[in-house]
């Protein structure tokens, strides 16, 4: 398409050290489009190349047919809304919106900066300046002064990370309903799996300076493609395994003596070790020796070890013959009662909510998530 | 590291100025106590003296420090020394303009570098502002007598490349007053300046250029209107000064260069007190005048 941004083996090296590393990205024009990653894997750095802010050491980055590589910032048609805001609190909220539009030689902008102030429901503040607002109106003024430009891409650089969890949420619905409201293309960065979840069409998940997955955020979930994104978005469990065979699209697993299978559609890896994962929340938690279908994958022998009661479900936490602890999420549906620490248990799950990754990649990888 | 871009986000809902602690704040008497040594002091060294300069600008001036001086209400001292030294006057506030001025000029990019662009040798820098203050007014204006003079480098070397004539000289100039004055006067115009530019976010200015202003226009609509109060301040502290001075008129400059400064001293040696007090007030007047003018004019109240 016509205003698709697409970052062609950019790099980015701050000394001796890469912050991006040969990274490619399409990311068509008018999507809603997130970038996510733990703090230092390069997002907000990919984010600033875009908006001019930072130079790449390599590669090229392009808008449309426009190569806007080395285009100064106050020359590209992209509006950053910034993490901190970075509002003037010298200019009222009005001059604040209408800054960009005044730069750029147009004189009458009082009807499109109301009109704006409308469309973040701030039109009250119009004469206030900054520092009198809270910190989601000063989130909705910056969002608005970077809108108002009707940019071809618009950056949200951590945008809502300064706000409480409630505002968050309810930021997030109002950014997506403005999204498509506008129809704009929206490069969101993001440290926040969930945030990135809720609003963006695609996600790519960012680590190192690379990408390592990039899709839906359903496919990225259901079927990541490494350990790291495995584990980065959502939770895990990763048990080792071996590939005995394979019939058809079925894959037949030995897991510590335990024959299983899974669907090749979401197999990374389809021989010899492979790291088994399944999402807590897709595992059904069984009274020792309960009936059971044949078709279910089974892992017998489970002690729960640990009970977090958090609401609307609960998380178990169930040892396993071999040592390892699984996480298991159940929701609190009230049908039955809920297991205690020291019950022995089976863990059961469907054989295509399996996923096989390669086994070389370390299984704790993007476990300890930032900010949660 | 690109993760340092992920600072410290920006106040959240930052609590509307609020009532209850400034109040607990106002009340009892530990406000009072605390203004009490600064409220003597000046009661002491600043209001009483300002009462005797103005009964001494009012006194008959045929009278003389040996023989005392009679409270006559005598104004005509104001119309005399008006009439007699509006030349001084006009001068010592154009001299003060034109250091003022150079001050700005030098002193807003060597405030912008320190603030922006120094990195580690911010401290250093700073220190190298102020490291004048280490040696005493009189001594470095007395210096400038040497650097300036007729045989000394830099004049031999105007010379040579023929920007000054063969006979000329920068001593005993108006040149040479204003420069006095200018370096004079230059530390106070720098750290106020620094103070207001090292406060300004970054960010702000990044957020100006991606709002379509180029680099000059970040200047003129970001770093400028914050860096006003420190302007101000800078030109305040210059100003003010620069006009009540007289040696650097005294040691550089010549008899058409004498400020209002000098004749104030002058007078005061040859014991004409009247006059001198009326000088003196009159300049404090125009002074109180013009920064009144100008700090409206600069939209930057709160500083008074």
């Amino acid at each position: 398409m016509s205003g698709d941004l697409t970052l062609t083996s950019v790099t980015k090296s701050f000394g001796r050290f890469t912050a991006v590393d040969d990274l490619y990205l399409t990311i068509p024009e008018g999507s809603f489009f997130a970038l996510l990653g733990p703090s230092g894997c390069g997002k907000t750095t990919t984010l600033r190349m875009v908006a001019g802010l930072e130079e790449p050491t390599a590669g090229t980055i392009t808008l449309g047919e426009q190569d806007i590589t080395r285009l100064k910032p106050y020359k590209r048609p992209v509006n950053t809304v910034f993490q901190s805001y970075a509002l003037f609190p010298h200019l009222t909220i009005a001059q604040n919106v209408a800054f960009g539009r005044r730069r750029q030689g147009h004189k009458n902008v009082d009807s499109e900066v109301e009109k704006m102030l409308e469309l973040v429901e701030l039109q009250a503040m119009a004469k206030r300046r900054p520092a009198q607002l809270s910190g989601g109106q000063q989130q909705r003024v910056a969002l608005a002064r970077a809108l108002i430009n009707q940019p071809q891409v618009l950056l949200l650089d951590e945008p809502l990370g300064a706000l409480d969890l409630k505002l968050r949420r309810q930021m997030q619905i109002e950014l997506k309903r403005i999204q498509t409201e506008v129809g704009l293309t929206f490069v969101h960065v993001t440290h926040d799996q969930e945030e990135a979840m809720t609003m963006a069409d695609t996600v790519a998940v960012m680590n190192g300076g690379r990408i390592e997955q990039l899709g839906a955020p359903e496919e990225l979930y259901e079927a990541p493609a490494t350990t790291f994104v495995a584990n980065f978005l959502g939770q895990s469990n990763l048990v080792a395994g071996k590939v005995v065979g394979r019939d058809g699209s079925v894959i037949h697993l030995d897991v510590e003596g335990t024959a299983i299978t899974a669907g090749s559609a979401r197999a990374r890896s389809d021989e010899g070790d492979v790291w088994v994962g399944v999402r807590p929340e897709k595992v059904y938690i069984s009274e020792k020796d309960e009936e059971r279908g044949d078709e279910l994958n089974c892992l017998v022998g489970g002690v729960v070890s640990d009970v977090s009661f958090v609401g609307v479900s609960t998380q178990y936490l169930v040892r396993m013959p071999w040592g390892q602890e699984l996480t298991v999420f159940e929701q609190n549906t009230g049908n039955r009662e809920r297991f205690r620490p020291g019950d022995p248990v089976d863990l059961l799950w469907r054989p295509e909510h399996t996923f096989l990754l390669d086994a070389s990649q370390d299984a704790a990888a993007g476990v300890d998530r930032e900010g949660e | 590291m690109s993760g340092a871009r992920d600072l410290p986000a920006a106040p959240v809902d930052k609590a509307l100025p609020g009532h209850s602690d400034e109040d607990t704040r106002r009340r009892g008497p530990a406000g009072y106590l605390l203004m009490l040594p600064g409220g003597l002091w000046l009661a002491l060294f600043f209001v009483v003296p300002t009462v005797t300069l103005v009964s001494t600008s009012l006194y008959d001036p045929s009278g003389s420090l040996a023989l005392g001086y009679q409270m006559t209400g005598h104004w005509q001292n104001y119309t005399q020394s008006l009439s007699d030294y509006s030349p001084q006057i006009v001068r010592s506030f154009l001299y003060a303009l034109m250091a003022t001025a150079a001050c700005v000029l030098l002193g807003f990019p060597l405030a912008y570098a320190i603030a922006f662009k120094a990195g580690r040798w911010k401290y250093v820098m700073l220190v190298a502002v102020i490291a004048p203050f280490f040696t005493s007014f009189l001594v470095r204006t007395l210096a400038w007598q040497y650097l300036l003079g007729d045989n000394e480098f830099l004049v031999s070397m105007l010379r040579k490349v023929h920007i000054l004539g063969s006979d000329g000289y920068l001593l005993d100039t108006p040149f040479a007053v204003v420069t006095g004055l200018t370096y004079g006067f230059l530390p106070f115009m720098v750290l106020p300046l620094y103070a207001s530019l090292e406060k300004i976010d970054p960010r702000l200015l990044e957020a100006g250029a991606d709002l379509y202003a180029s680099p000059l226009s970040v200047f003129r609509h970001v770093t400028l209107p914050l860096a006003m109060p420190g302007l101000v301040a800078g030109t305040l502290l210059t100003f003010i000064p620069a006009s009540g001075d007289y040696i650097n008129a005294e040691l550089l400059g010549n008899p058409r260069t004498r400020m209002v400064g000098n004749e104030i001293q002058d007078l005061f040696g040859a014991g004409d007190y009247p006059t001198a007090a009326a000088l003196s007030v009159t300049l404090m007047v125009a002074i109180v005048v013009l920064v009144l003018v100008y700090v409206r004019r600069a939209g930057t109240e709160e500083l008074l």
